[in-house]
């Protein structure tokens, strides 16, 4: 692979904040909610109310765990919450409840396909634990005045912090892209950036090709797009070498990406690093696991997209592109499976068509739609009766396709509307005996080359017939029947 | 016949349920004597119509049959960092000013759902930081015995409350003996009970693995009946302890009622009765005690508690480490007192901070962040969780080799005010009392004499969840002894 700097080798680790799909909060039963008047999701826990006390989400552990599994960690069987003090005013507590020195899991990997490679790049993971959120600071433009919303103090997150094994902007994106992939197939986070489910810091350094030192790095903090992520890198990575190069040393500092401004700004230096004085959380018992716990959730489990991928591949001998699409999120490969298992008594070559079916026309119109397949009208079983009548020769591929932005966008049954368009495939001999002997005197000419040996000339009396009988012709019947006509 | 001015809460219970006491007549009865011992300031503020209120109700309720338990209609008091819905909480803080709780501690409700009535919030140190109520940011609580001593701390006002003879009961809250050290010197009983057993939720953290809420009576008995009807395990409260196998008043009752203490063994710590700069007198009428119990059939083993010297400090490290990260939250961005006028967030938080704490508070804060900080972690916080370790290990041993231990429960009986000028000295004073937080191990202080006419404490510690042991020797020697029926000389003035 070609390196991504020509001077240096650039190291890159990520430490990713992704909420739990949790309808409440890590310590306290306030809802989780998006968007909601300010200050209206909480209670005296969120606000930090003297008095309040801490009692942790069952729920949220068994996501943490289930994230911790599926990325091949070894969850711990006693985990320690601890607190990480500092003052901010969207801080309630004056602390952070986050798991320190004694995380949920440790020691796992993500394996990431790239693009144009054989091997996926394997991610390293240092450790994956549990921690509350932070409410919101609004300072409002104008006003001196700061605004703070508590509504998404204590939402349940887990940080996955991978060790610094990237080396490019584009493996920093594709890693992200796997895991937001696998926290969603386990249910385990709605990872919406847009909502801030999944956001990221990342540590960059660069130090020459051949060593094996680390360089001083520096963080990149909230970066919410996989966009702004790559950019961010890349500026990072230039003005590094740019340092570097001039014979300086990089400070340990941490950065902000402005996205309007495309550029980098410094948030803190190092002598502005803050003592969190992290120290076991009195207010909680040990998080403790037993083997039997941790095995129940592993077992509940679903297959994880590399595991779908590979099985795909096997099952039904799908192309390693086709597989890779049709797993990227789980409702998708779901509602491939059980439109091929309604499309075909043979399970491959059933899959292997609905496979064609879904790259090639369901999906265009879901993109155009920009919805999830789940989420429009169409039922895969639906989509396994249309594509199974195409395979009986009842109706052509092409009325099938015209009706499938219908049966997405307002749903229907397949065969009903089949039968009341009238879109049933000419298979009648008599009729279509009439549509050939049309088409061969009304084209003399094509009938001639076609004597002369200009096999080509089939298709254009084909074209002919199709159009004549509206699209509802069996082509194979009228490549039969026009064939023996012309031989004759 | 003359009412004792000071009954016990079983026998205003026994009133009651006779029909000889309307509940109304105790609640105006505590409001009257806490109006006369005013100047001893137990109180920081009274609920008289709200009390008026409750009692009127609970007298109905025993009209119409339908009393809610022995204890409905009987007035008490709380100490002022337990939260009651919709009322202060102040902490005897300023920082705290203007706040008021929307909900109840869980210790509270329990009693509040058994019937009693709360008529009024009492004096205490600031968030619990205090031997003495000096630290208190509206004045210091004084003591019955002699008004220009300290009824000790930090729950020194409900201790006066109770040992003033205004209600039968109060909650206090201990973490380094603030109920048991106030209770020994205004001569009355207080109890920690084991850690876990009466739920935090409600009390505003002070050292949260330290914390418990207990109670203050004139009998071991009348503890025991407040323990049970406020204890037992709350879901809100992940520190809180599976309810005990003996949970129900009437098991308690009857172990209590035995009184005999046949077979007891009671541990004499080498340590705690050689400890150098113990009053005589104290160690004097804390040895008469033990004597009394070995004459209702105890015996008394010799224990070693070899790491209790690191006690004290272990506990300040604990302590001010717990501390410097439970009172972050008093910002002023929520709640309570905000400074005015503040350029940014930033020094709003600051001078908030500055104005609403006083100076106990600051020095245990500021101690605390500095015993967590980086580089400092290891040699202070770290090696105060091994102490305490240590520490449990010593206790553990010793009630191998017995069933309570005995102690004072203060090194000395109640001092001037003003005379522990010196915050150390002070700390030091705690020596007998800070082990039992730091290990979660039951205490209880009972009167056991005077010295130079004021009351000392015979402390019973028991191992945890002993809480039941300790009740039960305590009231076979109230059973064998007068001394909780001593009455100060002001508990007579004006009643």
């Amino acid at each position: 692979m070609k390196p991504t700097h020509p001077d240096y080798e650039v190291v890159i680790g990520l430490e990713v904040h992704c909420q739990l799909r949790v309808r409440t909060k890590l310590f306290t039963p306030a809802p989780v909610t998006y968007g909601a008047e300010p200050n209206t999701a909480t209670l005296p826990v969120c606000l930090g109310l003297p008095g309040a006390l801490p009692v942790l989400n069952g729920p949220a552990v068994e996501l943490a765990v289930r994230a911790g599994l599926a990325t091949h960690c070894t969850i711990q069987p006693r985990s320690i919450f601890a607190r990480k003090n500092y003052f901010y005013p969207d801080l309630p507590k004056g602390y952070q409840i986050s798991q320190f020195e004694e995380p949920l899991a440790t020691g796992g990997y993500v394996d990431v396909p790239m693009e144009g490679e054989e091997e996926p790049l394997r991610v390293r993971l240092t450790r994956i634990h549990m921690e509350e959120d932070a409410g919101k600071s609004v300072h409002e433009a104008g006003l001196s005045e700061t605004h703070v919303d508590l509504n998404r103090a204590g939402v349940p997150l887990i940080e996955i912090v991978s060790e610094p094994d990237i080396r490019s902007p584009e493996a920093a994106t594709a890693y992200l892209r796997t895991l937001r992939e696998i926290v969603r197939y386990i249910d385990a986070s709605d990872a919406d950036m847009e909502k801030g489910h999944f956001r990221c810091d990342v540590n960059v350094s660069l130090r020459p090709h051949g060593s094996s030192e680390l360089g001083t790095r520096t963080e990149l903090k909230n970066l919410n797009s996989f966009r702004f992520v790559e950019a961010a890198i890349r500026l990072e990575i230039d003005r590094q070498a740019k340092v570097l190069s001039e014979g300086g040393t990089i400070e340990q500092v941490t950065l902000g990406y402005d996205a309007d401004r495309g550029r980098t700004f410094l948030m803190r230096g190092k002598e502005d690093s803050d003592d969190y004085r992290y120290f076991p959380d009195p207010d909680l018992v040990p998080l403790v696991l037993s083997e039997e716990r941790i095995a129940e959730i592993r077992a509940a489990l679903p297959e994880l997209p590399e595991q779908k991928r590979a099985r795909f591949t096997e099952e039904y001998g799908l192309p390693g592109d086709a597989c890779a699409i049709l797993t990227e999120k789980r409702g998708l490969a779901d509602f491939f499976e059980r439109a091929a298992a309604a499309a075909g008594d043979d399970a491959k070559p059933a899959a292997q068509t609905t496979a064609n079916w879904m790259l090639r026309d369901v999906l265009a119109v879901l993109r155009e739609d920009d919805v999830e397949v789940q989420d429009g009208h169409l039922e895969p079983e639906g989509l396994g009766a249309l594509i199974r009548m195409v395979e009986e020769g009842r109706v052509t591929a092409r009325s099938a396709r015209s009706l499938l932005p219908e049966l997405i966008r307002e749903g229907g049954d397949p065969e009903r509307l089949v039968q009341e368009r009238g879109l049933e495939s000419v298979s009648d001999e008599g009729a279509l005996e009439a549509l050939v002997a049309q088409a061969i005197e009304a084209n003399p000419k094509a009938v001639a080359s076609y004597a002369e040996g200009d096999k080509k000339s089939l298709n254009f009396l084909m074209g002919q017939v199709m159009k004549a009988s509206q699209g509802k012709a069996d082509p194979g019947a009228v490549r039969k029947l026009l064939a023996a006509k012309l031989e004759s | 016949m003359v009412a004792d001015p000071m009954p016990t809460l079983r026998e205003l219970a026994a009133s009651l349920e006779a029909g000889e006491r309307s509940s109304l007549e105790l609640v105006e009865q505590s409001l009257t004597r806490a109006r006369e011992c005013e100047s001893l300031a137990a109180f920081l503020s009274l609920r008289e119509d709200g009390a008026r209120e409750e009692a009127r109700a609970a007298d109905r309720r025993r009209a119409a049959g339908e009393r809610r338990s022995p204890l409905d209609g009987i007035p008490i008091a709380i100490k002022d960092n337990i939260t009651k819905r919709g009322e202060t909480a102040g902490c005897a803080s300023r920082i705290l000013e203007g706040y008021r709780s929307p909900f109840d501690a869980t210790a509270l409700a329990r009693l509040e759902a058994a019937g009693c009535i709360v008529v009024g919030r009492t004096n205490m140190d600031e968030f619990a930081m205090g031997s003495s109520t000096e630290n208190s940011a509206y004045g210091p609580s004084r003591n019955p015995w002699d008004p220009e001593r300290a009824p000790g701390g930090s729950s020194g006002g409900s201790a006066v409350a109770v040992a003033a003879g205004v209600v039968p009961v109060a909650l206090g809250s201990d973490t380094g003996g603030s109920i048991r050290q106030p209770a020994s010197f205004t001569g009355i009983v207080g109890m920690k009970p084991t850690y876990g057993r009466v739920s935090r939720l409600g009390l505003v953290a002070f050292a949260s693995s330290l914390d418990q809420i207990g109670p203050f009576a004139r009998t071991a008995r009348d503890c025991a009946w407040v323990l049970d009807a406020m204890s037992g395990n709350d879901p809100g409260d992940s520190t809180s302890l599976p309810d005990p196998p003996t949970r129900s008043t009437d098991a308690l009752t009857d172990a209590l009622e035995m009184g005999d203490l046949d077979g007891l063994r009671i541990g004499l710590p080498s340590e705690y009765f050689e400890l150098e700069g113990a009053a005589p007198g104290v160690i004097e009428r804390v040895r008469e005690a033990v004597a009394e119990l070995e004459a209702a059939g105890a015996r008394t083993v010799p224990v070693s508690l070899p790491n209790s010297r690191f006690a004290v400090a272990c506990y300040y490290l604990v302590a001010t480490a717990e501390a410097s990260s439970n009172l972050a939250r008093f910002d002023g961005a929520r709640y309570g007192r905000r400074a005015a006028g503040a350029a940014d967030v930033g020094e709003m938080i600051e001078r908030s901070r500055s104005e609403g704490f006083g100076a106990e508070v600051k020095r245990r804060i500021l101690l605390g962040t500095f015993v967590l900080s980086a580089g400092y972690y290891d040699a202070y916080y770290k090696k105060a969780q091994q102490v305490r370790t240590l520490l449990r290990d010593d206790f553990g041993r010793a009630f191998e080799e017995c069933d309570v231990i005995a102690a004072p429960t203060s090194p000395e009986t109640a001092f001037r005010f003003g005379e522990k000028a010196d915050p150390l000295a002070l700390y030091l004073s705690d020596v007998y009392t800070v082990s039992a937080n730091l290990t979660g191990t039951p205490a209880v202080s009972v009167p056991c004499g005077l010295s130079e006419g004021l009351p000392v404490g015979l402390q019973l510690i028991g191992p945890a969840r002993g809480d039941e042991t300790i009740l039960r020797v305590a009231d076979a020697y109230q059973q064998r002894t007068s001394h909780h029926e001593a009455r100060p000389p002001l508990a007579g003035a004006g009643a």
